[in-house]
Formats: structure tokens, C-alpha cells, sequence
């Protein structure tokens, strides 16, 4: 294999496993180890710099970066990074965090953009904007902000106080935004001349299965998961029937059993056509719902709505087991039991939701795809009218709000780049610095011990107090003391392990310490037989080797990256520091440095 | 800032046949300058114990002073250990040996502590052929006193203060061969290839079996002028062969080159494959290992690897004709038969 080019900032990012899987690529470990240190206005301020959002991630992110955890493969589960971050996000000085974001610029640069839609991708694109002077209006048919995070998340899973917060400290940085104002015509917009405009309207379409038998007769008993949520959020509904049935598999699925069980639900079902571990609700939130007595009845596919005397009396379902074929797809096939009947007076359908743009006009130079998407440069979120930008979930569909802060930022960066006249392909490299950790015998600047503990759980309101009150938070957070032990799981994989091949001596001291065998010296060869060889397989393809450059004996140092605990025994025992510890700091380049 | 080993291993690593895991081998985090050879010995040692599935109990490792002698505290900290006197692990291995045989015995020693003050001590272990494994950790210099030259430092080799040696060396590989060790090789600390299987070979020996490993100081005598640093040892490195090492449990499966391959069969059945790189090496010839060493060194070279082997001599419990237990094994009436036995024993003597 050639050496590793280390220079290249992707190799040690890609080592930080929890942030290279973050879309929005957001510096875990070096957030937790300032809440471990009590620093959680610096916390937060990391995640607010990356994400925008660490209160409302902190309490709802679907956590990308936790299955992709090294500790998870290390001992049996990741490090709870998501509900460290709601640590530093409940424990900061919300005075303090105040005065440290941007106040609204002091000079505009004349540009003006419009945003359509106030969910987090187009606040993202406010934020990153606004200390650029540009002149924002955000419109949206809510009568406040946050998108879909204040119409579908539920308050027991997002209080509102959390939401208008965040929301808050974007509008209060001179995003001007006029709620109550659903845009009916994107030409009408483009005509009061904007310099470009964001579109961030989400995918607002819940399906529906319109053409199941008794779909119409029991109408008045069908409500659709998001819009039924939504007015729950919005205090239009406040009640629902004692036994409801909830069709679907995803999070919306589980927030409106749980929102039911709460609005006078008693029994209430979750029917899904999967299998239970196939489900695409995270697992967490199927564990919530399992908690809260809503019990998950799979490989159930709807086949009827049973009408009595104009009354929606239950449901039938057909059986079904999942067949996977040789490449692993899958598909769903009827067992061939009679259909089951399930009695309830209510449905909530939540399989799904759709991407409309019916406010889009075909002539503007906006090219739609066969399955009505709009054609984007998928790096800069551009469509094939130049001053037209998405992000969220309208640019490519239903994904989640981390992605949609992502998207905003990449977005934001377009904008900039198409209004003052540049490519806007020409995309700024992201900000790196590598500094050694070193301070003297035993000492390094980071807490290089690796605690044996295992993951904390977070205490939970008592339920019987949270079934009775829609507003109640279940999930309390970790106290401090529970955060420092749970942040002390960290393995610090951003402080790197960086090995200079001109030092080495080949004494063989690192290979002999490193508790995971990950330091190998051996002939070098092409990296499958490369990794082979090693003293334990390399079986993780996921995972890089590093590989040196020849030493003097001709070999080459190969490590293995997949279960280094970055506990900097290598570099401690290493009698010629070719290896070091080295905080390698990674950070996606926003459109306004804050 | 801690420097304590994490408890976390290589979730792939597997258990041996005993059910216990490399971790189970190991000791406690090494005191010795980062970089030191004897490191890389003790990780040689835990490797080979792990692969054999020796159960750590059954281990007693001992040692004299020195840094060699310090470092059975960094492996197999469940087995039983005794940190004796200076230049004085052969007469305690041997009475702990005399007590129980069923043990397997790890001697852990330096090039002070075996070629000078213990030299004496050394010889006669040798002569006895105590069924144990010898290890000397051999840097060429007294590392625990700052680095003086130790008696097998080479004619003209320099550690870090500079002056060169004008002394004879003394070659423990020749000595254990003169004195009647029955197992004599010589290995690298920077070649666990090399050292692992030779170890592994040792343990499995019954007799006196020594191996002398050059383990180079980093702190003291790792200097070019010096002929115990690593990079010196590596350019001059010549192996009487590529040693393989085929436990009882298993079956011998390698094709191996006829005429360049030579099998010794150990005494528990388990055995050796030496792939040769040379000719006329020949392990069970005590002269040609003497000659081949002698030969080696006026090249300038190092020879290495296992440079003989006898597995069917008598050890020491056979010449003296012991009893096959252990003696904690043994009842009252046998340890102390009475004044009958004695009176015996008396008459027979009149």
C-alpha cells in the first residue's frame, strides 16, 4: 500500500467516527470533553457553531454518530453523545450564550434573500447569512418558527421553551420573519426581485391509503400522522378515541401513539408491515413507546377499514412474513391466515410523507424529476434556475433535521458565493489544526485514561405523570455528575495517533503495549493481503490501516484504526516520540465565520 | 494524564484452549525506559504461554536483580514469582524445582546478573540440567546502574558514554553449550518471529533449556558504536534457520523442503521444525553449534536461532533419582517415615 497522506484532512476526520458520521460534522469529542471540564457555554457554543440547534438535537437528533461510535465497537454501546449535548445545552449560562452570538450586522451588504419555509434548513441558511449583512425574510404558514420541529415533534419529546429559544437567537441576528404567510407562487417571490431564494418548505405531504376498502365511508375517524400532529401542537385537537390503531413504522408512527396514549388513548396500537427490527424508527424511540404500553404488532399489512352503521369499528390485516432474496432485498409475503381483525375508533396513518411543490410554477426554469423533485447539484443544493436553492427535506426528501442543517449550510455558502458573482462550485476547504498534546512524562493535555464504565441510562419522568400531561418532558437528561461519568466514555478519537517513519527505531515497544493490538510491523503489501497479516486481522473494511512509508529494516508500520482507544500508550512508550498524540480539530467552513 | 493500561482488548482476539484470553498472561504496566528490549521479551513470553494454553498457576517465575530481573513483574501476574538474590535465580529455581516438579519454570535473568556476579551459579544449573527455561536479557551493559559495560559487552563496542570495551567478551550461548545445557538458542528482542516459536520450544523441553536474547538499552547502549543496539544487531543478524514449533495437540500439516529441514522430537511428543537457511547446521551436534557460533562472530555475525538440541538427556530429577510427586504432595508418613525407617537407613550405613 502507499503511506497514508495525512495531510489530507479527510484521512484524520474519517478517524473520528462520530463526527466524520454527523452530516453536519459537528466536533463531538472536543464538546465533550468540555462539558467533562464544566465548560458548557463552550459546549454549546460548538454545537450552536455546527449544528444551530444543541438544545433541540440534544433532545430529538436521530444520532447518526452513536451507531458509528468506536465504543460501540469496543464494548457493548456508544457513548450517549446526544444526550451530552442536552447537557451542555440545559446546563449553560443562557445569559452568557446570549451575548456570545452575533448581534444583527452592523452594516448590510444590499443583497436581499428570500427564505421559504422557517424549519431548520432555511433558520440554518438565516444564521449563517445574517453576520454577512444580507437583508433575510423568512416566510411560513405556521404562526411561529421551527418548521416541522414545533408542528411534529411532540412537547413531551421537544418543549416549546427549548424551541423559541433557538429559534429566537436566529431571529434576533436580523432574519425577518413573517409568519402566517404560506407563499402561493415562487414567481411571485422571484418577481419583488431577490437577489436569490431558499427553499426550505420541507416534504409536507403525509400519505395517505386512499384506496383501501372503507377509506371515505370512515373518514371522520382517519387522520393523517403529521397534520393530526400538528394540530395537536397548535391546540386544535385535544381529544381522540379511546382505542386507536397508529399504522406505520417510522418515528412520526411512534410520536402519535405516544401523543394518543396522552390525549385519552387507552388502547392504543402500533400496526406496521415489517418485521419489528426492520422498523425505521430508531430504536430508542421504539423503546419509549414500548414503555408507555403501546404495544408493536409487525408484519401486519392493512387491508380493510371495517365500517358499522357509518362508524369506524376496527381494521383488517392481512399476515405477512418477510422473504429476503439472495442480495438482500426484501420483500413481504402473506402467510395465508385469515385476515385479522383488530377493533378500534380511530386511525392514524403515519407511513410516510411526501415532497409537493405545488406553488412552483412550471415556467420559472425549474427542472422537476419523474418522481416531482427538483433537479439540484446535489454539492451545491443550486437548481437549474441559478437564483433558486433548496435544503431540508424538499431538496431530496424526507431525512432529518441534522441533514437539514447540513444542507442549510452548504446552501448558505451557495448563496453567498452566487451573490457576490463567484462559482459557486468553488466550495472553501474545511478549517483543520493538529496540534501535539504532549506536556511531559505521563502527561498529556487530554484525560487519556479509558473508563471501564458502561453507558448511563437518563431517568425518565414517572409515567403515570407523563401519560396525564401532553407537555410534560419525559426524558429528565442527565444530571451533572451522571454527564461528567458518561462524557469520561469518550475515547477522545480526535486526539490522533501520528507517527513519523524517520524517527522510528523499530523497537517494537508501541506493538507491545497497545492494548488492541492495532500496531503492526510487517512487509508491506496491497491492502487486502495487507490486511490479512496483521497480528489481529484487520476485518473492518470500514476502517482505514495506516500505513508508514519504508523503514530502515524495509518493513512498513501498519495501524490498524478500527479499535484504537487513542489512549496514547503508543506515543507514552515510544522511546523517540515518532509517535505523538495530536488534536486534530476538524470543521466544515461556514458561509460567515462566528 | 494517567498511565494506566486500558482494560479493553481486540474484541476478535480468541481464547486459547484453556478458555483463557491473552489478557490472562499478561502482568503489570513495564517500569523500564520506553523502547527497552526486555519489553518485547516479557510480550514474547505472555505470547508464547498464551499459545501453549499453559495455565498461568502452574508457572513460576523467577529472577535475580537487574532490569532483566525486574521484568517478570510485566507478565504472567497470575503465576508464582520470586525476585531473588543478585546472580543467585539458579539456586533458588533449583530448590523450588527440587519441591515441585510439575511446575514450569521461567528463570529470567541479564547479562550482569548471569555472566558476572552469577557466572558460578550459572554454570552449575547448566551442569545439572534443571528442567527450566533460562532467559538472559542480554543489552551488554548494567542498565540499572547507569550503563556501565557488563562482561558481555564486545572487544571495541561502545555504549552511550563513549569509552570502548577492552575486555573478552563472555558468550553465554557458548558456555551453556560446554556446560551441558541440553537446549541452547539465541534470539533478538526486536524478532518475535524468531523469539516466539524458540520460546515456545523451550517451555515444551525437558531439561535445562537457555536462550540468550540481545536486548538492546535504549537509554544506555543504543549508540551506533555499540554492537547491542537495534540497528547494529539488525545488520549483522544471521539464523541458523526458521524454527517452527509443532505442539503434542497438533498435527504436523507444512510440507517442508527435504534436506533443508531437520525435525526434533521433544520429549512430551511435541516437536520442532527447523527450516535451515544454511547447510551443515546440524542442532543435535554440540561442536558444530560451538564451531558455527565461533565461525559466525569472525565474520562479524550473529548467529541466532535454536542452535541445539538434546530432548532425551537425563534432568536433574532423573540423575538424582527424586520422587515423581511434588512434595507438598506427599503424606506424613512418606516426608517422614520414623524412627524405624531411620534406623534402617543407619544399619545399612554400619
Amino acid at each position: 500500500m502507499k503511506p497514508t497522506n495525512i495531510k489530507d484532512p479527510e484521512y484524520f476526520h474519517k478517524v473520528i467516527d462520530c463526527q466524520y458520521a454527523c452530516p453536519a460534522h459537528t466536533p463531538v469529542p472536543e464538546y465533550i470533553r468540555l462539558i467533562a471540564q464544566g465548560r458548557y457555554d463552550d459546549a454549546y457554543m460548538i454545537n450552536w457553531e455546527s449544528n444551530v440547534f444543541p438544545g433541540i438535537l440534544g433532545r430529538t437528533c436521530d444520532r447518526p454518530c452513536e451507531p458509528a461510535c468506536r465504543r460501540g465497537r469496543v464494548e457493548e454501546e456508544p457513548v450517549a453523545i446526544c444526550r451530552l449535548k442536552r447537557v451542555a445545552a440545559d446546563n449553560k449560562e443562557q445569559e452568557a450564550i446570549a451575548r456570545r452570538i452575533p448581534a444583527k450586522a452592523a452594516k448590510k451588504n444590499g443583497k436581499r434573500i428570500a427564505l421559504v419555509g422557517a424549519g431548520p434548513a432555511s433558520l440554518t441558511v438565516a444564521r449563517d447569512l445574517a453576520p454577512l449583512g444580507y437583508e433575510l425574510h423568512i416566510f411560513d404558514a405556521q404562526k411561529a418558527g421551527g418548521g416541522f420541529m414545533r408542528s411534529q415533534i411532540p412537547s413531551f419529546r421537544l418543549p416549546e421553551e427549548v424551541l423559541d429559544e433557538e429559534v429566537g437567537y436566529i431571529i434576533g441576528m436580523g432574519a425577518v420573519a413573517q409568519y402566517d404567510t404560506y407563499i402561493e407562487s415562487l414567481k411571485e417571490l422571484l418577481d419583488k426581485n431577490y437577489d436569490a431564494v431558499f427553499v426550505g418548505s420541507g416534504a409536507p405531504r403525509g400519505r395517505d391509503l386512499k384506496n383501501l376498502p372503507g377509506r371515505q365511508e370512515a373518514d371522520a375517524q382517519i387522520h393523517i400522522g403529521i397534520n393530526w400532529l400538528s394540530s395537536v401542537a397548535f391546540e386544535h385537537t385535544s381529544s381522540i378515541g379511546k382505542r386507536v390503531i397508529v399504522l406505520g413504522g417510522g418515528n412520526t408512527a411512534m410520536d402519535c401513539c405516544r401523543t394518543a396514549r396522552r390525549l385519552g388513548g387507552e388502547e392504543v396500537k402500533v400496526l406496521v408491515r415489517s418485521p419489528f427490527a426492520d422498523m425505521k424508527a430508531s430504536p430508542w424511540e421504539k423503546e419509549d413507546a414500548l414503555h408507555e404500553d403501546i404495544p408493536i404488532i409487525d408484519n401486519h399489512v392493512p387491508k380493510e377499514f371495517v365500517v358499522e352503521d357509518g362508524k369506524l369499528v376496527g381494521m383488517r390485516f392481512e399476515k405477512v412474513k418477510a422473504v429476503y432474496d439472495e442480495e438482500g432485498r426484501r420483500s413481504l409475503v402473506p402467510t395465508g391466515e385469515d385476515l385479522a381483525f383488530y377493533p378500534c375508533d380511530t386511525v392514524l396513518i403515519a407511513i410516510g410523507q411526501e415532497n409537493a411543490f405545488p406553488w412552483i410554477e412550471k415556467d420559472i426554469g425549474i427542472v422537476f424529476d419523474k418522481w416531482g423533485m427538483p433537479q439540484l447539484d446535489k454539492d451545491t443544493f443550486q437548481s437549474t434556475n441559478p437564483k433558486v436553492f433548496f435544503g431540508g427535506d424538499a431538496a431530496f426528501g424526507p431525512e432529518n433535521i441534522i441533514t437539514a442543517v447540513a444542507q442549510g449550510h452548504q446552501a448558505a455558502i451557495s448563496i453567498d458565493l452566487f451573490c457576490r458573482g463567484e462559482k459557486v462550485t468553488k466550495r472553501p476547504a474545511p478549517g483543520t489544526n493538529l496540534v501535539s498534546q504532549k506536556m511531559g512524562i505521563h502527561e498529556w493535555s487530554y484525560d487519556n485514561h479509558v473508563d471501564d464504565d458502561l453507558r448511563y441510562k437518563v431517568p425518565l419522568a414517572e409515567k403515570k405523570l407523563a401519560l396525564s400531561d401532553r407537555k410534560l418532558e419525559v426524558e429528565l437528561g442527565f444530571d451533572v455528575s451522571t454527564a461528567y461519568r458518561e462524557a469520561m466514555r469518550c475515547l477522545n478519537c480526535d486526539v490522533q495517533t501520528v507517527f513519523t517513519d524517520s524517527r522510528c527505531i523499530e523497537c517494537d515497544a508501541c506493538v507491545d503495549i497497545c492494548p488492541t493490538d492495532c500496531i503492526n510491523f510487517i512487509a508491506n503489501a496491497e491492502e487486502e493481503e495487507l490486511r490479512d497479516s496483521l497480528r489481529v486481522p484487520a476485518q473492518n473494511l470500514t476502517q482505514d490501516l495506516y500505513v508508514s512509508d519504508a523503514l530502515k529494516t524495509g518493513r512498513v508500520m501498519v495501524k490498524d484504526e478500527n479499535v484504537c482507544l487513542h489512549c496514547g500508550l503508543c506515543a507514552e512508550r515510544c522511546p523517540t516520540a515518532a509517535w505523538d498524540m495530536q488534536k486534530f480539530l476538524y470543521e466544515v467552513t461556514k458561509a460567515a465565520p462566528l | 494524564m494517567t498511565y494506566i493500561r486500558p482494560n479493553f482488548r481486540h474484541p476478535e482476539l480468541a481464547a486459547n484452549e484453556l478458555g483463557y484470553v491473552r489478557k490472562d498472561y499478561e502482568g503489570a504496566l513495564s517500569t523500564l525506559c520506553a523502547g527497552c528490549g526486555h519489553d518485547s521479551i516479557s510480550a514474547a513470553i505472555i505470547q508464547s504461554c498464551f499459545e501453549l494454553a499453559i495455565p498461568p498457576h502452574q508457572v513460576a517465575k523467577i529472577s535475580g536483580i537487574g532490569c532483566s530481573s525486574k521484568t517478570p513483574t510485566y507478565f504472567l501476574g497470575k503465576s508464582h514469582g520470586f525476585n531473588s538474590v543478585h546472580g543467585r535465580m539458579p539456586s533458588v529455581a533449583t530448590g523450588a524445582n527440587l519441591a515441585n516438579r510439575d511446575l514450569v519454570y521461567i528463570g529470567v535473568s541479564g547479562d550482569g546478573d548471569s555472566a558476572s556476579i552469577g557466572l558460578g551459579q550459572f554454570a552449575h544449573v547448566n551442569r545439572r540440567n534443571l528442567n527450566m527455561l533460562y532467559i538472559v536479557e542480554n543489552n551488554g551493559c548494567y542498565g540499572l546502574t547507569k550503563g556501565q559495560d557488563s562482561a558481555t559487552a564486545d572487544i571495541g563496542s561502545a555504549s552511550k558514554k563513549g569509552t570502548p570495551n577492552p575486555y573478552e567478551p563472555i558468550d553465554l550461548c557458548t558456555m551453556a553449550l560446554q556446560l551441558g545445557a541440553t537446549f541452547v538458542g539465541r534470539s533478538f528482542s526486536g524478532d518475535k518471529e524468531q523469539l516466539v516459536p524458540l520460546i515456545k520450544a523451550a517451555l515444551s523441553h525437558r531439561g535445562f533449556a537457555f536462550i540468550d536474547v540481545i536486548s538492546p538499552c535504549v537509554t544506555f547502549n543504543n549508540n551506533p558504536k555499540s554492537t547491542k543496539g537495534y540497528e547494529y544487531v539488525r545488520e549483522h543478524l544471521a539464523a541458523t534457520g526458521t524454527v517452527d514449533f509443532v505442539p503434542v495437540r497438533q498435527e504436523i500439516t507444512a510440507d517442508f523442503a527435504p534436506g533443508f529441514s531437520q525435525e526434533v522430537t521433544l520429549h512430551d511428543g511435541s516437536v520442532i521444525h527447523l527450516h535451515k537457511q544454511q547447510e551443515g547446521i546440524e542442532v543435535n551436534d554440540r561442536d558444530a553449534a560451538l564451531e558455527a557460533i565461533r565461525d559466525h562472530k569472525a565474520q562479524g555475525q550473529i548467529l541466532t536461532g535454536l542452535l541445539y538440541v538434546e530432548p532425551d538427556d537425563a534432568d536433574f530429577h532423573e540423575l538424582q533419582g527424586t520422587v515423581n510427586t511434588p512434595l507438598r504432595d506427599l503424606d506424613t508418613m512418606d516426608l517422614c517415615p520414623g524412627s524405624r525407617a531411620l534406623e534402617a537407613i543407619n544399619s545399612n550405613l554400619r
